[in-house]
């Protein structure tokens, strides 16, 4: 291995932000037709890593070298003229452009659009990923949103092709059409750099791992001998103790129903919640799966109230008709809610943790009197809350912004738990935060619903519903699926359900989404 | 190549954000001080004209609290807008129509209350029809934006020259005074229904004083209460107000018609506290001023007093340089638009670390 | 001439200032920036245009003085806005503050100088045919190069890359920037060019249209511009229709108030503004999902290091 040279290696790369040393000293050596794993954390630089390997951004130290050979890459269009594909987490599509004009945006030489559109129409085919070139993007799917970054770096042919995250937005289904394409690509040759933090997948598809905890490179292994655990201890730098997960002993009164709720999404490109009935009883937590954009945000308006229902009795808390009532209400009815959004919707990124901890609860903490805020009070419970769920931060009150994901989350969860509601609501409870953080909020949900709580989990992350739900349902086009027990539930099940297979109308899974 | 780079700022100091606004009427003086080089005129005479000349005794200090006060009315309501996201431009046609609307009452009661004890409610009713007038017609423009989301800005600016056509046609045609001599301009107001002066020959009135409480009561609401609290985090971060249960729609009413009755009030005081009749012009341009007004106190309360007494002066001095230095009085208005042009790029400075980096081949 | 075709051809030149001050904005947008100083750039390009035409004697020199002022001013705008990402609506207006001043410093001198309108196209068959000869074959050159603006403008943003990819930076700068498009120089192109257009739109207000200096002259036109953008959803060919309909009514007005309809003519003067109004509300209220703006417009952008 040594002998030939590497297509692609660092060295002694280093990137500061201000005072913040996003990698240090980080090393990576990418062999010829390898399935390379770059495992780490949240925050522990590998999005930072990746985009200096693909002329996003330029390092403070260090050097990058391609087939032996040391580059500067001083842009992207350098990287992909080398033959580095790079498919982004957060897709870097543009949603009013159809599927031609984005592949054409990343494509360097001046062919048209027409062009362009008869050469993808031709790749996409090829590789059994198909696509429609003259539709704009907003009317696609996750899956196909992520299939024409793929196709777009195909269409390059590429001798690197980097992925972020491919796996978190898809369904077990379609990460395995994912796995038979990454296996034909690296078949015909290609490099495959694929960040994740799914220790099982890294471990299935990849020959070599390379793992960053706090920036720097903590190990070099083979993933496919270690184990999961072992993967796991090397990210996190301690032990991961996945939650206590008791059995209920009985489950308590209906706290939440809902009954044949139909709801026009508000975004003219959302998604329309069709016919949902679910309830959610004291002592047990009910999970709610499905690939993004399938209405997850729809549901969470209708139940917390931010949209309204069009009849009252569709929506139930502890008996009450709540359909007709705001946020406000539903929180002095007991129920609590935590947004997808950290930052813009759970907190105001520019306002202290005491104001965002009014925003969420000047209705039911008394923190207002006669319409004037007592400063005193929101400060003692931002304390309390600090206190109780272990956040890190420099001063007394800072701004939301300035706290870490992991941390700013553990905030917005802690001050609803800590009002022992009676319903709790929860969006992608531990999404982008950190091992310690994640394990802590979901222990503190289970904890919750053990104490006479109703929890309803919306998340993404089947690992995480299998963790602490009670009960499972899965979400699609708007329409949601009868929830089943968990402990007898397959994964397969679910993710057949998350691509719409066993849905009355979406049986037949076309590329319209919510037409 | 040398560029800018801007670097996030994870907290904003605050002493920065009281420097900020210093250093940009400094960078004004400067480049003030330039133009009159440029201009063949001696710079510290020129600055001296504008900026010490109307505080040089006590007749001038009285000019400017009459000038500051509707700047400082209009852009503490301004202020209540701007940091809730709702950008309200057109406060000079609101302005307009509350003088209108308080004029109303001055005409139609002229002659018929002195010396009866209804005299006294003359002004009062006044301003309160003032406030009415201009709230009401603020709220067309927030009522299009919630109902129909049009661009506020478009909307309230459109209405500014609707006013103004409004006013010219009543002081030339149905309230034109019959023995005026054809002058485009109502008769004047009675007693009852001038703003009461501070001083039996001096020229502050009380709208002076009125200012001031509002400038109060407008910095309790926003540092104490839950509505100011409100406002913020409208501003802020739209979807998080919609979580703490705010109803954004009710709020830009609210905020829209705040500003649009306290530009109503500005425009009597203004009305019958300085000209005592209505005619085709009664600002020179208070509505779009106080917009500076309002980033310069940076959106607080009491720091648009503080910058409504400095812009007042360069108003003044725009109108002594105009007789001393034989200078346009638009020079006024260069100075106000530089002052936002550097009252802008200082607050830059407290969101962002600024570097200049030099970078070489193609980055954006 | 026909009254009517008298008509036609007042309304051509109320139009051709909007429409060419509109295509820039347009464009602007597009770029994903909301410049609000469009009255400002206008009427500095009205003044410098008029000076630097007296003072030379030469109405061209004058219109290239007139860009190059609505150039500068939009330069201001793009270091407040792109440089130190400043507040685009507050930038704007700063901007518009500013222009009005500074047009009003510059054009002092030049209050109650004339100069003669720019001459018009004079061919000689088709200039002389009946109705359309003078509407068609004899306007003014700026007319023309509206249209060609009109026309140049939509093949650069469909049918041209960099139009795409000024677009694609409209749309969504975050991505644009993953892609490795130099987004804020391309939106520094846009917005110098919308300077352009709105100092070319001002020289025509006071080299061709009225033809001489008055303070504040532009008296709304750049706001309205900014209307039209919006009425035209953010496209070329819709953008003539609105600046066609704004100039009609501007120029209808003006001829029932010189027939003595018996409306006060300050009722008549705000017809403009209130139909720009109504335009918004009822374009506004009937646009489906797809004709929105532009994804990322007024938001600033600051590519991380």
């Amino acid at each position: 291995m040594t002998s030939l040279p590497h297509l692609m290696s660092a060295t002694g790369i280093t990137k500061r932000f201000g005072a913040l040393v996003a990698n240090d000293h980080v090393d990576l050596d990418i062999a010829p037709g390898e399935i390379h794993a770059l495992l780490g954390e949240n925050g522990a630089g590998k999005s930072t890593l990746v985009k200096i390997l693909y002329g996003l951004l330029q390092p403070s130290e260090g050097t990058l070298a391609w087939r032996g050979a040391p580059v500067m890459l001083r842009s992207p269009w350098q990287a992909r003229q080398l033959g580095i594909g790079m498919v982004f987490q957060h897709f870097s599509l543009f949603e009013a452009l159809t599927v031609a004009e984005n592949v054409a945006l990343a494509l360097d030489g001046h062919e048209s659009v027409q062009a362009v559109a008869a050469r993808l129409a031709q790749v996409s085919s090829a590789y059994g990923l198909p696509l429609d070139p003259a539709r704009e993007v907003w009317r696609l799917s996750v899956g196909e949103r992520q299939r024409i970054e793929i196709v777009r770096c195909l269409m390059q042919s590429p001798k690197l092709l980097i992925l972020d995250e491919p796996t978190s937005v898809l369904t077990p289904q379609e990460t395995e059409g994912l796995f038979a394409t990454l296996a034909r690509i690296r078949a015909e040759g290609c490099s495959i750099l694929y960040i994740s933090h799914k220790l099982e997948e890294v471990r299935r598809i990849c020959e070599r791992a390379t793992i960053l905890r706090h920036g720097k490179v903590i190990a070099t292994c083979d993933p496919r001998h270690e184990s999961a655990a072992s993967l796991a201890q090397m990210m996190v730098g301690s032990k991961v103790v996945p939650a206590r997960h008791d059995p209920i002993k009985m489950a308590g009164p209906l706290r939440l129903k809902v009954t044949d709720l139909s709801l026009a999404s508000q975004d003219p490109h959302g998604t329309s919640l069709k016919a949902i009935s679910l309830d959610v009883r004291a002592g047990e937590v009910l999970g709610i799966a499905g690939v993004a954009g399938n209405g997850q945000d729809e549901l969470f308006a209708a139940l917390s109230g931010e949209v309204l229902a069009r009849n009252a009795a569709t929506i139930t808390v502890d008996g009450v008709p709540a359909g007709h009532s705001g946020i406000n209400l539903r929180r002095r009815m007991g129920g609590a809610f935590v947004p997808e959004e950290r930052l813009g919707h759970a907190a105001a990124p520019r306002l202290t943790l005491s104001e965002n901890a009014l925003a969420a609860g000047h209705a039911t903490n008394g923190f207002v009197r006669h319409g004037f805020v007592d400063k005193g009070a929101t400060l003692g419970w931002v304390s309390q809350v600090v206190k109780a769920f272990d956040v890190r931060k420099g001063p007394v009150d800072p701004e939301a912004r300035a706290l870490s994901g992991g941390n700013l989350q553990k905030f917005v969860v802690g001050r609803e738990i800590l009002r022992k509601p009676g319903l709790l609501v929860v969006s992608q409870p531990t999404w982008g935060v950190d091992a310690g953080a994640a394990s802590l909020i979901r222990q503190a949900l289970i904890d919750l619903a053990r104490g006479g709580t109703a929890v309803l989990v919306i998340s993404q992350d089947l690992d995480e519903l299998f963790e602490i739900a009670d009960r499972i349902a899965v979400i699609f086009h708007g329409e949601l699926s009868p929830a089943q027990e968990a402990g007898s539930l397959k994964r397969e099940a679910v993710g057949l359900l998350m691509g719409g297979t066993g849905f009355g109308k979406g049986a037949d899974v076309g590329a319209e989404r919510a037409a | 190549m040398i560029r800018i780079a801007l670097e996030k700022r994870e907290d904003t100091s605050p002493w920065m954000s009281l420097l900020s606004p210093l250093v940009a009427v400094a960078l004004t003086l400067v480049s003030g001080a330039v133009m009159f080089a440029a201009m063949g005129i001696d710079p510290l005479k020129g600055l001296g004209v504008y900026f010490l000349s109307p505080v040089s005794d006590g007749w001038a200090l009285q000019e400017l609290a009459v000038k500051a006060t509707p700047l400082v009315l209009i852009s503490v309501g301004l202020s209540l807008c701007y940091l809730s996201n709702n950008w309200n431009i057109g406060a000079e046609g609101q302005f307009v129509t509350g003088a209108i609307c308080g004029s109303w009452v001055a005409l139609a009661s002229h002659g018929a209350v002195s010396g009866t004890p209804y005299a006294h409610l003359v002004f009062p009713v006044m301003m309160l029809a003032a406030m009415v007038g201009g709230a009401a017609f603020a709220l067309i423009p927030a009522v299009l934006k919630t109902r129909f989301s049009a661009s506020e800005i478009l909307t309230s600016l459109m209405l500014v020259y609707v006013a103004e056509l409004l006013l010219d046609w009543l002081v030339r045609g149905p309230w034109r005074d019959p023995k005026g001599f054809n002058f485009p301009q109502t008769v004047m107001f009675g007693p009852e229904a001038q703003a009461f002066r501070l001083m039996a020959d001096g020229r502050v009135n009380i709208g002076s004083v009125i200012a001031i409480i509002v400038v109060v009561m407008a910095g309790v609401l926003m540092a104490r209460s839950l509505k100011g609290f409100e406002i913020r985090l409208v501003g802020e971060a739209p979807r998080a107000a919609r979580f703490a249960g705010f109803d954004d729609k009710r709020l830009t009413w609210a905020v829209f018609a705040i500003s649009g009755a306290l530009a109503g009030l500005a425009g009597i005081i203004e009305v019958s506290g300085t000209m005592g009749q209505l005619q085709p012009s009664i600002s020179p341009g208070y509505g779009f001023t106080a917009i500076i007004v309002a980033f310069l106190g940076r959106l607080n309360p009491v720091g648009c007093l503080i910058a409504g007494i400095f812009l007042a002066i360069t108003f003044i001095g725009g109108e002594n340089a105009q007789i001393a230095l034989r200078l346009p009085l638009d020079v006024t208005r260069v100075f106000q638009g530089m002052l936002l042009f550097y009252v802008l790029a200082c607050d830059a400075v407290l969101n962002w670390r600024i570097s200049l980096v030099s970078a070489k081949g193609a980055s954006a | 001439m026909t009254m009517f075709e008298a008509v036609l051809l007042t309304i051509v030149t109320a139009a051709t200032p909007l429409l060419i001050a509109a295509i820039g904005q347009l464009v602007v947008e597009r770029s994903g920036v909301l410049n609000l100083g469009m009255e400002g750039m206008m009427i500095m390009g009205a003044a410098s245009g008029f000076a630097v035409a007296i003072l030379t004697g030469n109405s061209w020199i004058g219109v290239i003085a007139a860009i190059t002022a609505g150039m500068g001013m939009a330069l201001v705008f793009a270091v407040l806005t792109l440089g130190l990402a400043a507040n685009q609506v507050a930038s704007g207006l700063a901007l518009s503050i500013f222009g009005l001043g500074l047009s009003g410093v510059i054009g002092a001198p030049f209050i109650g100088a004339r100069r003669d309108a720019m001459p018009k196209l004079d061919l000689p068959v088709l200039s002389d045919l009946p109705l359309i000869g003078k509407l068609v074959f004899g306007q003014d050159p700026f007319v023309y190069a509206a249209f060609g603006l009109v026309i140049g403008t939509w093949w650069f943003l469909n049918r041209t890359r960099p139009g795409l990819v000024l677009r694609a930076c409209g749309e969504n700068h975050l991505s644009a920037h993953a892609l490795g498009y130099p987004v804020l120089r391309i939106r520094l192109f846009a917005i110098l060019f919308g300077g352009a257009c709105a100092g070319l739109a001002g020289a025509y207000l006071s080299l061709v249209y009225t033809p001489f200096w008055s303070p504040g002259m532009t008296a709304g036109r750049g706001w309205i511009a900014l209307a039209i953008v919006v009425f035209a959803s953010w496209r070329p060919w819709r953008a003539v229709a609105g600046a066609y309909i704004f100039g009609g009514i501007t120029i209808l007005q003006l001829h029932a108030q010189g027939a003595g309809v018996r409306i006060p003519s300050q009722l008549l003067a705000a017809l403009p503004y209130l139909v720009t109004i109504v335009a918004l509300v009822i374009i506004m209220s009937r646009r489906s999902g797809q004709q929105t703006a532009p994804g990322s417009l007024g938001k600033p952008f600051v590519p991380d290091r």
